[in-house]
């Protein structure tokens, strides 16, 4: 029953999340940008997600410019220039970020050839026992046998 | 050789993270450095100018410091700004969400180490200026370039490390 029961407020709380002074489509964008913008004071947390100050600003901010016809990018824009590209989510490709794109790909690139290396290494043939010095199994053989012998005469 | 993979590897693994436990992930570089003051316009504190703008801070080096009467940090970084005023260093505040009345009581009770303060009440003037913490403080050259930001206290080493030197070669 209780499941029943957060489900339905949670629908419904759903169906009330249109944001006041947008259209649908605009308010579909309004989500996607506070969830893909960070909020510097919780560094960890979008500006959708965080309830500081600041957050709620820039949410305002968002709303604001949106219902003046912004696009996206003039938001973004216009947000990285104050706060720079720390308040994306998703940093942009550029000289400073191309390690930050291109190192998984690198990464995985050197995993594989490090794999391919192992791989081959591993199939070459184990070296084979070492040829057996006969004389020298003989000669050991013999001595045992003087000694075993030495010692059974010693017995009473 | 097989045995130095290891050795390189790890030395790799603790360089990154010598560099990523000593650089503060809070201090995030602000796209403002090197650039002109964003444009303001705000009533004094109080009332008192009515209006205050880039051109107040423009003809010698200043200090634009945010603050609020209901920060912390700024009460750890007052007494350094208090004697920082004394020894003729140019201070604007700017009272950052705050009251006119919270803030002109904060400063009467702690000192008042500023020339002018702007009252900030929305923190519109905090996001044109990419604030997102009080206290934040700008080192602006006499022609209103932005050379530095603190984010968080004013310390002494800042000071003399980073923005006393600002301060008078942007004199010159």
């Amino acid at each position: 029953m209780k499941p029943l029961l957060w489900m339905l407020l949670l629908i419904g709380s759903l169906a009330q999340a249109q944001t006041a002074g947008l259209d649908a489509a605009q308010d579909l964008r309004y989500h996607q940008l506070i969830n893909e913008l960070r909020c510097l004071v919780c560094q960890n947390q979008t500006i959708a997600e965080s309830n500081a100050p600041l957050a709620v600003d820039l949410r305002e901010q968002v709303k604001k410019q949106l219902g003046e016809g912004k696009s996206d990018k003039e938001i973004t824009s216009y947000l990285t220039a104050r706060y720079g590209d720390f308040v994306l989510y998703r940093p942009p490709l550029q000289a400073s970020t191309l390690l930050l794109w291109a190192g998984p790909f690198v990464l995985l690139l050197g995993a594989l050839i490090w794999a391919v290396y192992f791989m081959r290494s591993s199939r070459k043939p184990v070296a084979g026992p070492r040829p057996v010095d006969e004389a020298a199994v003989q000669k050991l053989l013999a001595e045992t046998r003087a000694a075993l012998a030495a010692q059974d005469e010693q017995k009473p | 050789m097989r045995f130095a993979i290891p050795i390189v590897l790890m030395l790799g693994v603790l360089a990154l993270l010598g560099f990523g436990l000593t650089h503060d992930p809070r201090e995030v570089p602000s796209p403002l450095i090197g650039k002109p003051a964003p444009a303001f316009a705000l009533p004094g504190l109080g009332g008192t100018p009515p209006q205050l703008g880039n051109a107040d801070l423009k003809g010698r080096p200043v200090l634009v410091n945010f603050f609020a009467s209901w920060c912390a940090g700024c009460r750890v970084e007052h007494p350094l700004l208090m004697q920082l005023a004394k020894e003729g260093v140019e201070i604007v505040g700017i009272d950052y969400k705050d009251t006119d009345a919270d803030g002109a009581q904060w400063l009467q009770r702690h000192g008042n180490p500023y020339r002018v303060v702007a009252a900030d009440a929305q923190g519109a003037a905090g996001l044109d200026w990419g604030v997102y913490g009080v206290p934040e403080t700008y080192v602006l050259a006499a022609d209103g370039t932005i050379l530095f930001k603190q984010i968080g206290p004013v310390t002494e080493q800042v000071w003399r490390e980073k923005m006393a030197p600002l301060m008078t070669g942007a004199k010159s």
